[in-house]
């Protein structure tokens, strides 16, 4: 096995060292009845590289990859490039094979990254201060409203209709278990300042998206008003990040806490995961932020370092009274983040955000052309819903046929909704001319 | 003696010591300084080569950014430069013994990097047809499997992103079964031992659960007359978190009798799955009588640690708890592969949504290569090696360190702080083994062990690798048993001293702000 370094000798050596006949000694402590005899059955015994790559290889063989044809499916996770460089410096022995950086002397890499990754999230968010990561955007939407209620000490969170829908179930789950009540606005495509209304002076936070899940942009300081005036927080989603190159960040807009995912900056789609979620706040909330954050200090020498800080609201420290369960969190994530980040710049994030949206309006232009076509996202930045007649979903099947995958169908994201002849789709830096073109095209052939 | 071309000698000419050398530089040799990015990177420079945008009317209607990020941009060189000095101030499994007890700082087979990046995973997307990802869905139904042959368990959830993710899983689960039962509003007493992980509370105070905690007995395990007294009045018992092998690793002796109680009690059996690396291929999980159990892809099945994450957290249920899985979930109809993204109806068991999509499938790919590569008889195989190396360390080290229990240990030894002397403590001793080349042991934990010293090996460790290692160990123990004062300044030999922790917390900088302009700092 070559991945075990002790020979026979070794073991045996070791054994009797240790003064045991045989490792079945060290499993007496296992109940008689629960001791395998042999070993697991119905599994394979192993293999080598090549067999177990070529087992992996048939597999990845049976999925299409968005690289392949024509590609434009959005809804939280997006088609970026990312730069090679990337993925090389995430391969680094030393960032890829270490811990939490625990032993600060000796983790000044990881450390120094994660203060990096936290000054670019705060910058790009226009907020005070970011942690140094949660597992993706889903989960630090959900920790945003547990932390909504502890600083206001309420128990009702309410979510916007144009909130991902898997951001809300996933809020919903972490908060119901606490009794917290969640309303839900009903599904729209450019209703986030419904929130305005739904505040009262029970409301923790409201939680809207901007662009939302149908891609819709919405400034949303007037809510933000709305919920400082009844003492409520406003949480400000975002699953594109990319978009912050051009759209007014949550900072702009009043909010208390931001979250998003990060993928589209240095992560590979993944099928879902691992992914980057971004957690911001400002100043005076600090100390009720959930997972790690990691300072600046000295060391003995007076020389500056980082270290994790702020601990005491952790639960290695506080265990039940702890703001979160969260332990691991995105690290490698961040590093790919931070890294592609640092190569782009403000100059090439602008640039990058401007690219997109031009995608997504040449996009509109194209599908607007179709007969039947309704575009229905009044304001966007690199993806839309829109209408057509018939049925969503069988539509982009036949799309599928002509090489085009075409988008998410509403109804699959918001089932029983009355959405089924609603896409929502999506244009990135990857999407070509000839892409736009061939969807179009596709589109007026299916109709 | 080597001569350059001119003759001279390559000898060093004197014997300075490393603590007298001071650079202009700021770097020490090989060991590069490295500024912020905020510092060394602007605004105007970048490092992607873009096309030009067209100037296409703006369909923002007005939402726009107002001030710019002010993010620094730096050139590919200087990126990877950057990055790669980063990288050097840090300590890796690849560069040595990585001994975290509880962490299982395992090599990451590099097969499993190669698999996760073939483009047929990394570049699909988690809402394309499903028609079109059959061979991802059959991967994760894949890995499903062996875990659940592995475990012995009847079911399992893939979306947990983490440990502490697929405890909330599991809880959740076991929340789920209680309301069906109409019990939720009467159960919610939760035991946890007092060496329990930080995690297994702080969960099910999330899950909405009271937690009372259980003391360890002399050996190490459960207390089962503590056990027993919380369980005399069991109307309120939801169930108990039970990390076996446990975090003192051992092996919870009495575990069979703890799952009957509990299940008697009306409650149910969390198993935080966290030590399953000592046990793989020797126990199934599901013969103890657990209703729950998560396993951390990245320590039994060596998904990169990563500096912090990613992680995954699958988590096993039994017969009683599968019906609570939340979505979604995978099923297969003859050969074709669905999705299950959403239950029917009102009276739905499932509980919801962990978080969007559908797990960490960077992950699977990763633990399923490990396990191909390993099969049934090199996942036990590497199991009793893990058990057998920390053995070794054990016996190498009982007669000048202090073993916190008698007896064989699992896959860690666990000492305690006694044979230190003076006010050397756990601290001390870690940070020395820094000096020496080595990751410190996990220090302070489980809270159960004065000055817990808790040191897990893995099998991936050669027995020249251990030896070395415990000889460092043993000397450094030998000096803090006759209160050697000098083991307090360590670690003289990383790249930096000790932090000022205290500071830190004090005076939060959580982030790079420009610094103030001379003429207002004058002031």
């Amino acid at each position: 096995m070559r991945y075990l370094p002790l020979t026979p000798e070794d073991r045996k050596s070791m054994l009797q060292t240790i003064g045991a006949k045989s490792v079945d000694d060290f499993y007496a402590d296992v109940p008689e009845a629960a001791r395998l005899g042999g070993k697991v059955e119905g599994l394979p015994d192993h293999q080598g590289e090549l067999a177990a790559e070529r087992h992996m290889a048939a597999l990845a063989g049976k999925n299409r990859t968005a690289s392949e044809g024509r590609f434009f499916v959005g809804c939280g996770a997006y088609k970026h490039h990312v730069p090679a460089s990337v993925d090389h410096i995430i391969q680094r022995s030393e960032f890829l094979t270490t811990y939490t950086p625990y032993q600060p002397e000796i983790a000044q890499g990881t450390l120094q990254t994660l203060f990096e990754f936290q000054s670019q999230v705060a910058a790009l968010t226009a907020m005070d201060v970011a942690n140094a990561s949660m597992y993706d955007g889903s989960t630090a939407c959900a920790e945003a409203a547990l932390m909504a209620c502890r600083v206001t000490r309420r128990k009702r969170v309410v979510l916007s209709g144009g909130l991902h829908p898997h951001y809300a179930a996933a809020t919903r789950t972490v908060c119901e278990a606490q009794g917290i009540e969640v309303v839900q606005l009903p599904p729209a495509v450019d209703d986030e300042l419904a929130l305005k209304d739904a505040v009262t002076d029970k409301t923790a936070c409201v939680i809207g998206q901007s662009p939302n899940v149908f891609g819709t942009v919405t400034d949303l300081s007037p809510v933000s008003e709305a919920a400082h005036a009844d003492g409520a927080l406003l949480v400000s989603v975002f699953t594109e990040t990319v978009s912050l190159g051009m759209v007014t960040p949550p900072g702009e807009m009043g909010a208390d806490i931001a979250v998003g995912e990060g993928q589209s900056i240095g992560n590979a789609l993944n099928f879902g995961g691992p992914y980057v979620g971004l957690f911001a706040t400002n100043q005076k909330h600090v100390r009720s932020m959930p997972g790690r954050l990691c300072g600046e200090t000295v060391d003995a020498d007076g020389q500056r370092g980082f270290v994790l800080t702020l601990s005491t609201r952790e639960q290695h420290i506080r265990r039940d009274k702890a703001t979160s369960n969260i332990c691991t969190n995105a690290g490698l994530c961040t590093l790919a983040f931070t890294a592609h980040m640092t190569l782009l710049g403000d100059k090439g994030l602008t640039q990058l955000a401007e690219l997109n949206h031009e995608a997504a309006c040449a996009l509109a232009d194209a599908l607007e052309g179709v007969d039947g076509v309704e575009i229905l996202t009044p304001r966007f930045f690199n993806e839309f819903a829109f209408r057509v007649p018939g049925n969503a979903e069988a539509v982009l099947a036949q799309l599928d046929e002509l090489g085009v995958i075409g988008g998410v169908r509403a109804s699959r994201l918001f089932p029983g909704k009355k959405m089924d002849d609603v896409i929502i789709t999506c244009a990135t830096e990857c999407t070509t001319e000839d892409d736009i073109k061939a969807y179009a095209d596709a589109l007026r052939e299916v109709l | 003696m080597t001569m350059n071309s001119q003759g001279r000698s390559t000898a060093p000419a004197d014997a300075t010591t490393i603590s007298d050398i001071h650079t202009i530089s700021g770097s020490r040799g090989l060991l590069q300084r490295e500024d912020l990015i905020f510092e060394t990177g602007c605004v105007n420079k970048t490092g992607v080569d873009l096309p030009k945008p067209k100037g296409t009317k703006s369909r923002l209607g007005g939402v726009m950014r107002k001030r710019s990020t002010e993010l620094p941009g730096l050139s590919e060189p200087e990126t990877v430069r950057h990055y790669v000095r980063l990288s050097q101030k840090n300590y890796a499994i690849d560069l040595g013994l990585f001994p975290l007890g509880s962490c299982t700082m395992k090599h990451n087979p590099r097969l499993n990097e190669k698999v996760a990046r073939m483009p047929g995973f990394s570049d699909i997307h988690p809402l394309q047809p499903q028609a079109t990802v059959q061979g991802a869905l059959e991967l994760i139904d894949q890995l499903a499997t062996w875990l659940k042959t592995l475990t012995g368990m009847p079911a399992v959830a893939m979306s947990p992103k983490a440990g502490a993710h697929g405890e909330f899983c599991g809880m959740m689960a076991i929340r789920g079964a209680l309301m069906a039962r109409g019990e939720i509003e009467t159960r919610t007493r939760v035991l946890v031992p007092a060496s329990a992980h930080g995690t297994n509370p702080a969960t099910a105070v999330q899950c909405g659960f009271k937690v009372d905690e259980i003391k360890a007995d002399k050996r190490g395990r459960v207390d089962m007359e503590d056990f027993k007294a919380k369980l005399e009045d069991s109307s309120d018992i939801a169930g108990i978190m039970l990390t076996n092998p446990n975090t003192c690793g051992l092996f919870e002796t009495d575990i069979c009798e703890i799952a009957e109680l509990i299940h008697e009690a009306g409650g149910y059996f969390y198993c935080d799955g966290a030590n399953f690396n000592a046990i793989v291929g020797r126990v199934r999980p599901g013969d103890l009588g657990i209703d729950a159990m998560h396993i951390n892809l990245h320590k039994t099945f060596s998904t990169p640690h990563g500096g912090g994450g990613p992680g995954a957290g699958p988590t096993v249920l039994s017969e009683a708890l599968a019906d609570y899985a939340p979505v979604p979930f995978v099923v297969k109809d003859e050969d074709v592969y669905s999705l299950v993204e959403e239950t029917e109806g009102e009276g739905e068991e499932a509980f919801g949504r962990l978080c969007a999509f559908h797990g960490q499938m960077g992950m699977f790919t990763r633990a399923l290569a490990y396990m191909l590569s390993h099969g049934a008889d090199g996942l036990k195989q590497a199991a009793e090696d893990a058990v057998l190396n920390a053995n070794y360390i054990q016996t190498r080290l009982k007669t000048v360190m202090s073993p916190a229990f008698d007896g064989y240990c699992m896959h860690e030894a666990l000492f305690s702080d006694a044979f230190t002397g003076g006010d050397i403590d756990t601290l001390d001793i870690s940070k020395a083994l820094i000096d020496e080349g080595y990751h410190p042991m996990t220090m302070y934990f489980p809270l159960v062990v004065h000055g817990a010293m808790l040191i897990e090996p893995t099998e991936t460790e050669s027995k020249a690798e251990l030896d070395r290692f415990c000889d460092a160990l043993t000397g450094i123990a030998e000096r803090a048993a006759q209160g050697d004062e000098s083991l307090k300044g360590a670690p003289y030999l990383a790249p930096m001293r000790r932090l000022d922790e205290t500071q830190a917390a004090r005076k939060p900088v959580l982030r790079w702000t420009p610094p103030e302009p001379e003429s207002m700092a004058a002031e």
